[in-house]
């Protein structure tokens, strides 16, 4: 069985008493990375947290899919300028304080930001979001115009 | 006492699944005078789909994802379609009767306590 590293742990970035004792770790992660497809894990390890981020495309909407493990629904901003969708956050530590000390530390904690632009007109006002399992789910119909219509030919 | 709640990065060697190929999820270790926190990241993954059981003083954590269906083509990708799975190697002060654990939005929280033998104790001279 083989173990892909999912997440490049971003303790390099964060300075924190306990960076020591993630070294090992950090070093693993610089060995494996050259192994993992995709631009996108790479960069994380410069830019702390990148959630993984799908978009599909149908005949009515555009939906975009956000892997956010562990956050606060009122903690997720989504908007929407311009035909860019920008989701952004905050994930607060949700342990800490009382006498607790962290031994390793892969989870990121603290603002980020995406933003993607989006393939066609959407429609701002009808934009509906669902968050189930740390999973972000945004539907977001397109404008009338955007649609794929059906032209009838008529035979005279 | 050493900081250990150890990761095992060989694997289990009882893999049923040898074929199947997992992800190991990012964790953080919190410790207190009581125990240990262990908080992994497993989008997608719901209480019905997480099995975590511990062998040979090692904790597995494995969670398969359910992730939205969504009709239509995709145009971006960048999750991954694998199931999550990581192993731990449990320090020999950890009471593996008294795990405890919840997953909140994708997050599993454990809670593993110290026995109560190696608790620090405070001595008074009497």
């Amino acid at each position: 069985m083989s173990l892909i590293r999912y997440q490049t742990p971003s303790s390099v970035m964060w300075p924190s008493l306990n960076r020591w004792a993630n070294l090992r770790d950090d070093l693993d992660t610089l060995l494996e990375l050259p192994f993992l497809s995709g631009g996108a894990r790479q960069e994380q390890l410069f830019t702390g947290w990148t959630p993984a981020l799908d978009l599909y495309q149908n005949n009515d909407n555009v939906v975009a899919v956000v892997e956010l493990p562990g956050m606060r629904k009122e903690d997720i901003e989504i908007s929407l300028h311009d035909g860019t969708l920008t989701i952004g956050g905050e994930r607060k530590a949700q342990s800490g304080g009382n006498g607790e000390s962290a031994t390793r530390t892969e989870r990121f904690t603290g603002k980020f930001r995406r933003s993607i632009t989006l393939p066609t007109r959407v429609d701002a006002n009808k934009v509906n979001a669902t968050y189930k399992d740390g999973i972000l789910t945004v539907t977001l119909p397109k404008a009338e115009e955007a649609k794929p219509k059906q032209i009838q030919v008529d035979v005279s | 006492m050493n900081t250990l709640v150890r990761e095992n990065r060989s694997g289990t060697s009882n893999g049923e699944r040898a074929e199947e190929q997992f992800i190991a999820p990012a964790a953080t270790v919190l410790e207190n005078a009581d125990g240990y926190t262990l908080e992994v990241e497993m989008p997608g993954v719901s209480k019905d789909t997480l099995e975590m059981w511990v062998e040979n003083n090692e904790l597995t954590i494995l969670g398969r994802r359910s992730l939205p269906a969504v009709e239509g083509t995709l145009l971006h990708r960048e999750s991954r379609p694998e199931n999550f799975r990581r192993t731990f190697e449990l320090d020999p002060s950890i009471d593996a009767e008294k795990i405890s654990a919840k997953i909140e939005q994708g997050v599993v929280s454990l809670t593993l306590l110290k026995a109560e033998q190696v608790k620090p104790r405070k001595i008074t001279v009497g």
